[in-house]
């Protein structure tokens, strides 16, 4: 349970009294908010006892009456405005005046509670100030998290980007120092290389604008009625020569037209980073079927490869940022490990998913469900911790079964 | 001198399959045999089959303290070997550790730390400082025939 302080500050005995047994054993429950709040309550008799209190350690909510002998309640208000605290203060007030409520209001007071009032006033009025709270306090956590998060991506993006600079570098340093030998042919793979993690490097600043462009909201969507299997094809052209070199064969299924509300870019950007995928993880000679089906608001890409495949905890992982498979068969195939990370975040910005269903060795499938029309709040996935999947929102309408 | 006695034997771990290639052309062009690993399922499958008098691991790999776990691990199997941990961790996180003193000693279970990038000459010294005279000698009799 998390507790409140709660300072009760009146001269009348029978006002803190009341105050203090109400609140006993009371308890709010804040709609998202996990834990459940309770309350402690302490009691000041005067405004000067109150700013003792107070300059000691500052409540987090302060009831206060107005009229006090000594320093009034306004006083006390006044005084503690500068306070950097999230104390919130609620004005106890004779029922006649109410412009001082105002004016307290003015001066900073939360709310104000206007005498006599009921246990149930009372409750309400602490009810809604201690969802205030706690939902500040949720947010602060989020923000925290989120910071978090991000700060992690920044570090390993620092690892990914420096990995091809000391590759080049000790490339070049071996050539600059004639390690090679008499011979030109290794000089020239080491310069070929070179070349391959300088692609890998560019593309990978390729990816982390798009995840920019997509994370920051600010890209101008445009979401219109879109041929979902012509762009397919012009996707599936620009691989064709790579996918030759290597004898894949690459299919395309869409039974009917497929037609959704979507924007052309970020379509073209899924499939591109699963076609890609499914060739770079292929073996040669092996084959790439793109399938899109539609049931009912529901339109599926479907990629499938006759590639490496994975593991379960592979498949697991695989959606996180910066996450790439790395073993024997692997380690010669580049990628930025963000691709599928852009795949998950522009499937969530359709209210859809995306999944892998894989057997090690023998190939795998990669599905985006994408809701259309899509669902109207674009939530981004809730960030997690680096090398963990996003979970996306759902779709609106449940899949048919 | 006898040229037939066996070249020292390096074990490479990296993900970085760029690094490997590097540090095994100069290694052998030095003399020395080299066997490299991609992770740590593969550097302990290579653990098994082979006897390597020295391995060279990198710390972020499959886990970003794979390197760490794993010289714990060859520390235990095999605990004459020297083992160069090679890191670019102490640059990006500014997370400062090294082997001067008795505390990180403790914990890290490497006899050399190096940062990337490294040039080949450091880790030649590295080397030599951690292998037995004779087997670098041997090294070198072999890479001048």
């Amino acid at each position: 349970m998390d507790l409140l302080r709660v300072l009760v500050t009146d001269d009348e005995l029978g006002m803190r009294l009341g105050v203090t047994r109400t609140l006993r054993g009371f308890t709010v429950q804040v709609p998202d908010v996990e834990e459940e709040i309770g309350f402690v309550v302490e009691e000041a008799d005067s405004g000067e006892a109150a700013l003792e209190k107070i300059r000691l350690s500052p409540p987090q909510i302060l009831f206060l009456d107005h009229k006090m002998p000594g320093i009034s309640g306004l006083d006390v208000l006044e005084a503690t405005q500068h306070l950097q605290s999230e104390m919130l203060t609620i004005m106890i007030t004779a029922y006649a005046s109410i412009e001082t409520a105002v004016q307290a209001t003015k001066r900073g007071a939360y709310d104000f509670l206007a005498k006599p009032f009921t246990p149930d006033e009372l409750r309400n009025t602490i009810r809604k100030a201690a969802t205030r709270l706690a939902l500040a306090k949720q947010a602060r956590k989020l923000a925290e998290e989120k910071r978090q998060v991000r700060f992690q991506f920044i570090r390993v993006l620092g690892h990914e980007l420096k990995a091809p600079l000391n590759a080049v570098e000790g490339y070049l340093r071996m050539l600059q120092e004639g390690r090679l030998g008499d011979r030109l042919p290794p000089y020239g793979e080491a310069v070929e290389r070179s070349l391959l993690r300088i692609e890998g490097m560019r593309k990978l600043v390729a990816d982390l604008l798009d995840v920019t462009h997509i994370e920051s909201g600010q890209r101008q969507r445009q979401l219109e009625s879109t041929d979902l299997e012509l762009v397919a094809q012009s996707v599936l052209e620009t691989f064709a020569p790579e996918a030759a070199a290597r004898r894949i064969e690459i299919k395309l299924h869409a039974s009917d037209p497929v037609r959704l509300t979507a924007d052309r870019g970020e379509m073209e950007m899924i499939l591109n980073n699963l076609v890609s995928n499914a060739i770079k993880y292929n073996r040669d000679g092996g084959r790439v079927d793109v399938r899109l089906t539609r049931e009912a608001d529901r339109v599926t890409i479907a990629v499938s490869d006759t590639g490496i495949g994975l593991t379960p905890e592979e498949s697991d992982r695989l959606f996180g940022e910066f996450v790439r498979i790395r073993n024997e068969k692997t380690q010669n195939i580049l990628g930025s490990g963000l691709g599928l990370s852009i795949v998950k975040k522009l499937a969530c910005l359709y209210g859809g998913d995306a999944t892998v269903v894989s057997q090690n060795g023998v190939g795998s499938t990669f599905a985006v469900v994408l809701c259309d029309p899509p669902v109207a709040d674009l939530a981004l996935p809730t960030p997690r911790h680096s090398g963990e999947a996003s979970l996306c929102p759902p779709c609106n309408t449940p899949a048919m079964a | 001198m006898n040229t037939t006695s066996p070249k020292p034997q390096v074990l490479l771990v990296d993900d970085d399959s760029d690094f490997l290639w590097q540090q095994k052309v100069q290694l052998e062009a030095d003399g020395f045999e080299v066997v490299t690993a991609v992770g740590e399922a593969d550097a302990k499958a290579k653990l098994a089959e082979r006897h390597p008098d020295l391995a060279v691991i990198d710390v972020m790999m499959d886990n970003p303290d794979t390197g760490f776990t794993l010289c714990y691990y060859i520390r235990k199997v095999a605990p004459r070997i020297p083992l160069i941990l090679v890191t670019s961790i102490v640059s990006e996180t500014g997370m400062d550790f090294a082997l001067a003193s008795d505390n990180d000693r403790a914990w890290i279970r490497a006899d050399a730390l190096l940062a990337k990038p490294i040039r080949f000459e450091q880790l030649r010294r590295e080397i030599d400082r951690l292998l037995p005279r004779e087997a670098t000698a041997q090294a070198a009799t072999a890479a001048a025939h």
